[in-house]
């Protein structure tokens, strides 16, 4: 049987209740994917030479294999060939950067503003000389060095002296990194949010989801689960020594002497929606979720025109945002392989739904019909344009007040909706006409 | 005494109360100040003055200050009545609360003599510098907290209340279909569902509540746009009975801290904030045995919390203040319990060398701190925190800890579960009893914190709305009887205590007004 020409007809049956076909899966991490995927119905894991119709893959099998395989036109791997222009920090930058200058070009002033989002940064060594220059515009300022290819808090130091630079650099700690054979450019150096908003004294950033189906055209969506991750210790800019104090990574807190394992160092996204609605009123905190919205999107348009746009990809990205006190949202980084190892128990379930809801929406079992506004827990955020809440018609149209279709922190009533869509199996006895 | 002379009594005692207050010199400087204004006439002087009062929103802050005293007043008895009558008018309960008492007490003086700690001790200049640079974390200290025990848990003061017997009833009749199954045996009047259901009116069906018409597939235009709209004037009104009238059907987030403030009259004068920071001092210069058991509350419980971790180091500036708050005595007035004493080192013991310990006169116990960490949420200027939780526990939680026959005590309250459910879920009331699995004895817990830790915080904040609202902790147990509702068809099924306690473990999830309301409105009578 030609697998190719039975996929589109969709492949669980949940009227007949019969497995038609198989998904045939590749897997090579250990945690929250493989039981989602193993729970799947009609999916199956296939060892390392056969042929699959689906590949989850990490970073380094992309970087070997991806050029030598041929897709089918079905196949879907996770990740976009040159995903680094958007989740290496250096590149993200110079897009960033770059998008910034064109938007000033050919739109003007008003429009920048939407796009000083993320705090200068600059990679080291090529921009040295222009680090300088903005290190000695704002005297007293304090800085952040960030390994641009590392993850969870390695290798990340706070100096507010140039010479702090040039005594790491005399010191080698980043020797390891050479004999590896890392490239050249391989730090950015980025000013650091000096006024965070603070609960209770510690600081914390943000984790937000946004799935990425295809760059051009652009469609994204955004998951309404995330979380804040907290520092465990008090934030003052007194100490900067002290890396647990001023790095929220669940990783780097967990290295720290007083992590408390029994201590939870995330809330849920609902709960700091809530959190800060009860303090600022509604309106403030509608303005910051619009604000993060935004930033979402001009990022992944700072980067369209240069992904390659393999309709074989899709992308989960791992958003990290921080507040500063005036509630402005600040781009951070974007992870390509954001942890799936989970903390504790309720987070794993989080991340379950969310890995599920990502498969629901690569949708290789075609069920979608392709005009859906919400899948699951995902909300579509952009589809060659933004995506309102409000439905286009004939008695909307001319209407000026249309919300974008974005649900970040909100109830996520995931499985009532997938039940309606037909994406979960129906109660025992209930009809599905 | 007939009406009318009560009505008077109340007066003068209000009147009595407020005297001396800044209020009331604040309302005279208004009123001295405003002869100035040149519509004020002669003639007519006791008009104008009073209507000047009222278009500058003073006689609103008066009205809400008598609202306030009017629900810390003593209630209504006879003129000959002793003062502990005015505290609880049974006899039994009071004795059996003085008994209570002592064993607390006794329970603290053994830890402090046995660990060699004194009950408070003046702190050297040096540890006193350290704390002040240290007051706005308090929470990274750790100090060695293993030997403190806390005083005693919730299910030690469950056995002494199932203990209670009034020597006036017997209760020694066979066990049968008429007697109460539950394990309180004293014969308390408790409201039961049609009584509630006209109590609890607003709660009822058709009217709209936060909690269940915001609900997100509920358009807001249906009746959450205009109900905000309503609480934001209700808030710029500064009326403190409206707020308390509004709260019933529930306080929208961004409105809530300024309406429990209104209903509480927590207006956080400068005079406020400068007793908070007399307090302050006074946690600074000494040191109390009963911080240790705060710390290790707030360490073992508020902690270990998902929600409130991130509040521990308001927890302590709260608790700690509070423990040496002696305006909080006030409240032993009407309170069965009374305030325990302590005898200073070296002296004789003697009814004048005799001080409260602690100053407050409230023994913290575990869990305590879990009625201060949902305010957390909703203020974070200490002072304002701190006044908001004193008179939150000067109004209701202390009755969930001490014995009486108040209808919001935690007596009542557990009479009051216990015969819904026998009354209602009968069936399951009888299954759980034959496994051994007593419904109060899961249930307790709950209601002594007021779910707080049980349910998640947004959920915990709308049944405290209702608490606010109605005056009254009766809901609590109506919510504690509408769970075990709710998750009755798991219950019917297991066999063993330990099984019913797992199935009812986890309260995250639940939705409180939907199960408050199906509960009184939708249960056949």
């Amino acid at each position: 049987m030609s697998r190719k020409a039975s996929v589109n007809k969709g492949l669980y049956d949940y009227d007949r209740g019969e497995d038609r076909i198989f998904i045939r899966y590749k897997c090579c991490q250990i945690n929250t994917i493989q039981d989602v995927l193993r729970q799947r119905p009609g999916w199956v894991e296939v060892k390392d030479d056969e042929e699959w119709d689906f590949n989850w893959c990490d970073v380094g099998w992309l970087r070997e294999n991806f050029d030598h395989s041929y897709m089918e036109e079905h196949v879907r791997i996770n990740h976009f060939r040159n995903h680094y222009e958007l989740t290496r920090k250096n590149l993200m930058v110079k897009n960033l950067n770059r998008y910034r200058k064109t938007i000033e070009r050919e739109v003007g002033h008003m429009e920048v503003s939407k796009c000083d989002f993320f705090p200068y940064t600059f990679a080291l060594p090529s921009e040295y000389h222009l680090f300088v220059e903005e290190f000695k515009r704002s005297p007293g300022s304090t800085w952040i060095m960030k390994p641009v290819a590392k993850s969870q808090g390695k290798g990340i130091f706070l100096f507010r002296k140039l010479k702090d630079i040039m005594d790491w650099k005399k010191n080698g700690t980043h020797s390891e990194d050479q004999k590896e054979g890392a490239p050249v450019e391989s730090y950015v150096a980025q000013r650091y949010i000096e006024n965070p908003y603070l609960i209770n004294g510690r600081k914390f950033d943000l984790r937000v989801y946004v799935l990425v189906t295809s760059y051009v055209p652009l469609k994204a969506w955004l998951y309404r689960d995330g979380f804040a991750r907290f520092s465990n210790t008090r934030f003052s800019l007194n100490s900067i020594d002290d890396k647990y104090m001023h790095l929220t990574n669940v990783a780097v807190q967990k290295t720290a002497p007083d992590y408390d394992p029994e201590k939870g160092c995330k809330w849920q996204m609902q709960q700091l929606r809530r959190y800060l609605t009860a303090k600022h009123g509604r309106e403030k905190v509608e303005t910051l979720f619009e604000e993060m919205d935004n930033i979402f999107v001009r990022s992944l348009q700072s980067v369209q025109k240069v992904i390659i746009n393999d309709k074989h990809s899709f992308e989960l990205y791992g958003y990290d945002i921080l507040l500063d006190q005036n509630l402005k949202p600040w781009l951070i980084e974007v992870n390509a392989s954001p942890s799936h190892t989970p903390s504790c128990q309720e987070d794993y379930e989080m991340k379950c739904r969310l890995l599920e809801d990502t498969l629901n929406v690569v949708d290789m079992e075609g069920r979608l019909n392709g005009w859906e506004k919400r899948v699951g827990g995902y909300d579509l955020m952009w589809n060659d344009g933004p995506v309102f809440k409000e439905d286009l018609n004939l008695e909307t149209f001319g209407s000026t007040c249309f919300t974008v279709n974005t649900h970040l922190g909100c109830v996520n009533d995931r499985e009532k909706h997938l039940r309606r869509q037909r994406l979960l199996r129906p109660f025992p006895g209930q009809k599905t006409t | 005494m007939d009406e009318g002379t009560e009505l008077c009594v109340t007066i003068g005692q209000i009147v009595q109360r407020l005297k001396g207050t800044h209020l009331h010199s604040q309302i005279e400087r208004q009123a001295k100040e405003c002869l100035h204004q040149p519509d004020i006439r002669l003639e007519s002087l006791k008009e104008d003055v009073r209507s000047f009062l009222r278009t500058s929103g003073w006689e609103r802050r008066l009205q809400n200050a008598v609202y306030r005293e009017l629900h810390v007043q003593l209630p209504p008895s006879h003129p000959a009545a002793p003062p502990e009558h005015l505290k609880e008018p049974l006899a039994y309960m009071r004795k059996a609360q003085a008994s209570w008492e002592k064993r607390v007490l006794k329970s603290l003086n053994s830890m402090s003599s046995e660990l060699g700690v004194p009950l408070a001790r003046r702190r050297p200049t040096l540890e006193q510098k350290e704390l002040t640079n240290k007051w706005n974390e308090m929470g990274t200290d750790e100090p060695d907290l293993s030997r403190f025990r806390p005083v005693y848990a919730p299910k030690d003061f469950l056995e002494v209340l199932i203990s209670l017997r009034n020597p006036n009833h017997d209760s020694s009749e066979e066990v049968s279909v008429r007697s109460h199954w539950g394990l309180i045996q004293i014969p308390l009047n408790v409201r039961d569902v049609p009584q509630l259901r006209r109590a609890y009116s607003e709660l009822n069906m058709a009217t709209g509540q936060l909690g269940i018409d915001d609900h997100a597939h509920v358009h807001p235009d249906l009746f959450e746009s205009e109900y905000i709209q309503v609480g934001k004037k209700v808030v710029s009104e500064q009326d403190s009975a409206a707020a308390q009238q509004y709260s019933r059907q529930g306080c929208p987030t961004e409105l809530r801290a300024d309406l429990w403030a209104l209903i509480l009259n927590s207006t956080n004068q400068p005079q406020d904030v400068m007793h908070y920071e007399q307090l302050k001092a006074g946690v600074i210069q000494h040191d109390l045995l009963v911080d240790n058991l705060i710390y290790k509350d707030v360490k073992l419980t508020a902690s270990n919390d998902d929600y409130y971790f991130v509040f521990e180091d308001f927890l302590y500036q709260v608790l700690l203040c509070f423990s040496r708050d002696t305006a909080v005595l006030d409240h032993f007035k009407y309170n069965s319990a009374t305030p325990p004493k302590s005898y200073m080192e070296g002296k004789e013991s003697g009814d004048d060398c005799a001080v409260v310990y602690p100053p407050n006169g409230v023994i913290p116990f575990h869990g305590f701190s879990m009625y201060v960490a949902p305010l957390c949420f909703l203020y974070n200027e200490p002072s304002k925190l701190y006044s908001v939780f004193r008179e939150m526990y000067i109004r209701y939680f202390f009755r969930l800890h001490s014995i009486s026959s108040s209808q919001s005590g935690i007596v009542s309250l557990c009479l009051q579960f216990e015969r819904l459910l026998q009354t209602h879920l009968p069936q399951l009331f009888y299954h759980l009893r034959q496994i051994g699995a007593q419904p109060l004895r899961i249930a307790f817990k709950w209601m002594v914190r007021a779910f707080s830790g049980y349910l998640s915080t947004d959920q915990l904040l709308l049944l405290w709305d209702r608490i606010l609202g109605y005056d009254s902790l009766e809901i609590v147990a109506v919510l504690a009887a509408a769970v075990f509702a709710f998750r009755s068809e798991n219950l019917m099924e297991v066999t063993s205590l330990a099984s019913a306690e797992a199935v009812l473990a986890d309260l995250s999830t639940l939705k409180v007004m939907p199960l408050i309301q199906i509960f009184l409105f939708a249960t056949a009578i």
